[in-house]
């Protein structure tokens, strides 16, 4: 804990330091954040598919100066790939070093050995607390792996240590901000919640998301970029089976600014529109519905 | 969630002479009328709750509800609740204060400025109108003030809600353009529906106020309709909404049975894994793999009520049909109102949802001429149609209100299916509460199935759990 880096001291630092890497929080946003620093405890960040969760977490990282160790979830994903594993290979060799090198080496040595840290495999949740500098962790998309592992997190959330049977309690060296992350594809468990604040991201209001677009691609047209987010936001409106998320509004005004676009018409909305919508069904609705309201390009109408 | 709301009575209770506790008590009762709405509370979310207000600044209104919110509400519908508890919670604490103290608004400000409003009313509704659209809610508060002195007149209807809609009438305020207004008047484009609620909000809580003051008494606390969070089912609701839950639903129904899939103790020993995974150890099987519990694939057959008893309901039921095509492999689903129609083949062609719901609608053929629900007659040829290929293994799935309207229910019919089908559910769209009032005869139904209350998305989710269970063999 011997971290000298300057604290958040308000909500406003911490909004002025996320803006700061490029990351446009909303209030709420900020406000989680500065309470997980100050509380020390965990967030769990709930929302749509690209909303920018993992990138809070970066952002996040970036801001208090740390690294970022991050944990993918996956179904089947169990401890000895999220906490830490014995390295088989080389206990292996040790034992066989041992008796090979002349004489019968004392068993309980050996024994006391191959269970050292030096044999032990820190996985990226060991990592985090094992660190000697604070770090900021990323477990994403916890929704995706299943209640076991779900339960075997709560004691690192809650009190920053792991127990390993064959060394004892290993206590975190420094307190980690943590963000976990899910898609709501299923309930989490109360026991998990009760330990974390709770953050819920969605779709940007018109301005922030104006603001963001105008923050990645600086060189687009004020005005095109004002509405290709209105553009975005009726597209969001329909009944979609991927609504397009922020990372999508960025791409698509990369690739307008790439094309040299002046205007969202018609003819421009259909050669682009695949950057935005990703699915065959998507497509047409989209067409029908939003695509069909916009100007023909001028030069068909001369 | 369970915990029913407790009704208070309609009648404007007094004041109580002490708030109770100070600053902490005032936020134990807030969490404690947070669970009386059916929030999970723990003693831990509260105490993260003191810990939070400690760091940020709790006399600034949206910093202290956001930091509340982050400790206390964890998912977004116990969010839609906190907030709503929380409008009414602290705007009752502000005004119980308010009129123990005896601080009221300076009538005379309101009033003097009224009459000099009064003169120029239609400036008034301008500017009401361009602070809507601006969203400037300070603005708005005192504006809905102004307008109250300007065009509430006295004491009003005593109905706060026909005094709002009267109030917004006189602004000239609606949602659709006005094309007969001058270009420059603001509301000539329409105002922003969103921006309108929250002024009604705005000057129902003024009048509310004005109510307070006048009578010093509290209003009567109304406890959050089950409405708030029912399922999108009104027709009014609109078609995308139903869509979302649907969609919800479906990416918890394909992870469900990943999840129950878990490795469990009495599982059969997977001996290839077993051995691949002794690899790693020299040939020595340390780690046992085991083969993963599959999932219970029920065969389903789907009978689902499109009559207008419960129109409202049957979009929803048929989106959730919809859902259910794509997650079992063998499904069979009939739409019913007199007769019975199957419409498993529309659906296996049609995967948009809106053109499958039209095409039943077309084509089934299931309303002779009353359009009325014969449940009786929808067994019957239900039984024939289908007797030989239920089996034990079978699941039989009705979605309908049971209101047979006065018709035979001829349980003895459903009994049989009951008995030859391994499984039977109810989902009924009706609460509990009105079950087996007038002609519905649930009841009668339900001693030989599993009926299922089936209106909120939670009560749903729980059905599709129930379906999904891991066969217990």
């Amino acid at each position: 804990m011997n971290d000298t880096r300057p604290e958040p001291q308000s909500v406003d630092d911490v909004a002025a330091g996320l803006r700061g890497v490029g990351y446009l929080p909303g209030s709420s946003t900020a406000l989680v954040s500065y309470l997980a620093a100050k509380l020390g405890k965990p967030v769990l960040v709930e929302g749509p598919a690209g909303v920018g969760k993992t990138e809070l977490a970066k952002a996040l990282a970036a801001y208090l100066d740390r690294d970022l160790v991050r944990l993918q979830c996956y179904e089947g994903l169990d401890e000895a790939k999220a906490l830490y594993e014995w390295n088989y290979r080389k206990q292996l060799l040790r034992i066989q070093a041992g008796t090979s090198s002349g004489g019968e080496a004392d068993w309980g040595e050996v024994q006391d050995d191959i269970f050292g840290e030096e044999f032990l495999l820190a996985r990226p949740l060991m990592t985090a607390i094992a660190s000697e500098r604070p770090v900021v962790l990323l477990i994403d998309e916890i929704d995706k792996t299943d209640q076991e592992f779900e339960a075997m997190l709560l004691e690192l959330l809650s009190d920053f240590q792991i127990s390993i049977p064959e060394l004892g309690r290993i206590e975190a060296r420094s307190r980690p901000v943590v963000l976990l992350t899910s898609n709501n594809t299923r309930e989490l468990t109360e026991a998990l919640k009760r330990r974390c604040l709770y953050l819920w991201l969605d779709y940007p209001e018109h301005d922030q998301e104006l603001e963001i677009v105008r923050l990645h691609t600086p060189e687009l047209d004020e005005r095109i970029a004002h509405r290709l987010v209105e553009i975005i936001e009726q597209v969001r409106e329909l009944d979609l089976k991927k609504p397009p998320s922020i990372a999508e509004s960025i791409d698509w005004a990369r690739a307008l600014l790439l094309l040299g676009a002046r205007e969202i018409d018609a003819e421009v909305f259909r050669e682009t529109m695949s950057v935005i919508v990703k699915h065959r069904s998507d497509l047409d609705t989209v067409a029908a519905r939003v695509g069909a309201k916009l100007a023909e390009p001028a030069a068909d109408a001369a | 969630m369970a915990a029913e709301p407790t009704p208070t009575p309609r009648s404007y209770a007094s004041i109580p002479a002490e708030d109770p506790g100070g600053f902490a008590g005032q936020l134990l009762a807030f969490g404690e009328e947070l669970r009386e709405e059916g929030m999970a509370l723990g003693t831990s979310e509260l105490l993260d709750a003191f810990a939070a207000l400690e760091h940020v600044a709790w006399n600034e209104q949206p910093q202290f509800r956001e930091a509340m919110a982050a400790t206390l509400a964890k998912s977004p519908e116990d969010r839609r609740v906190f907030e709503l508890v929380f409008e009414r919670f602290f705007f009752r604490a502000a005004e119980a204060q308010a009129a123990r103290h005896e601080i009221s608004e300076a009538p005379g400000g309101t009033a003097g400025a009224s009459d000099e409003m009064a003169l120029d009313l239609e400036a008034l509704r301008r500017q009401i109108a361009q602070a809507l659209k601006d969203g400037d809610e300070a603005t708005l508060r005192d504006l809905a003030r102004l307008a109250i002195a300007a065009f509430g007149r006295g004491e009003g209807s005593g109905v706060l809600g026909v005094d709002v809609q009267r109030i917004r009438r006189a602004l000239g305020l609606r949602t659709e353009p006005q094309p007969d207004l001058p270009p420059d008047d603001p509301r000539r484009e329409g105002v922003p529906r969103e921006q309108l609620r929250r002024f009604e909000q705005q000057l129902r809580r003024e009048l509310e106020r004005g109510v307070i003051q006048r009578t010093r008494s509290l209003p009567p606390k109304r406890p959050l309709s089950e409405l708030d969070r029912a399922l999108p089912t009104g027709p009014a609701q609109d078609l995308a909404q139903v869509h979302r839950v649907v969609a919800q639903l479906k990416r918890r129904l394909a992870s469900q049975g990943h999840e129950q899939r878990g490795r469990k103790r009495h599982a059969h020993v997977d001996v290839r894994r077993t051995m691949r995974a002794s690899l790693q150890s020299g040939g020595v099987p340390i780690e046992l793999r085991f083969r993963p519990q599959r999932p219970r694939r029920p065969e389903i057959f789907v009978l689902c009520d499109v009559s207008t008893s419960v129109t409202s309901a049957s979009t929803f039921f048929l989106s959730v049909l919809h859902a259910l095509h794509d997650s079992f492999r063998k499904l069979r689903s009939f739409v019913f109102i007199e007769r019975i129609s199957e419409v498993t083949e529309v659906f296996e062609k049609e995967r948009d949802f809106r053109t499958a719901s039209e095409k039943i609608s077309q084509d089934a053929g299931v309303a002779d001429i009353s359009g009325y629900t014969d449940y009786g007659r929808v067994w019957t040829e239900f039984l024939t149609e289908i007797e030989d290929e239920l089996h034990p293994r079978a699941t039989v799935i009705v979605l309908g209100d049971a209101r047979t309207n006065g018709r035979p229910p001829r349980e003895e019919v459903f009994a049989a299916i009951c008995q030859k089908a391994g499984r039977t559910f109810w989902l009924n769209p009706e609460p509990r509460l009105y079950w087996n009032y007038g002609d519905s005869v649930i009841s009668a139904y339900a001693q030989y199935c599993t009926a299922f209350e089936c209106w909120r998305t939670d009560q749903l989710e729980d059905f599709v759990k129930a379906l999904t269970q891991p066969t217990v063999t």
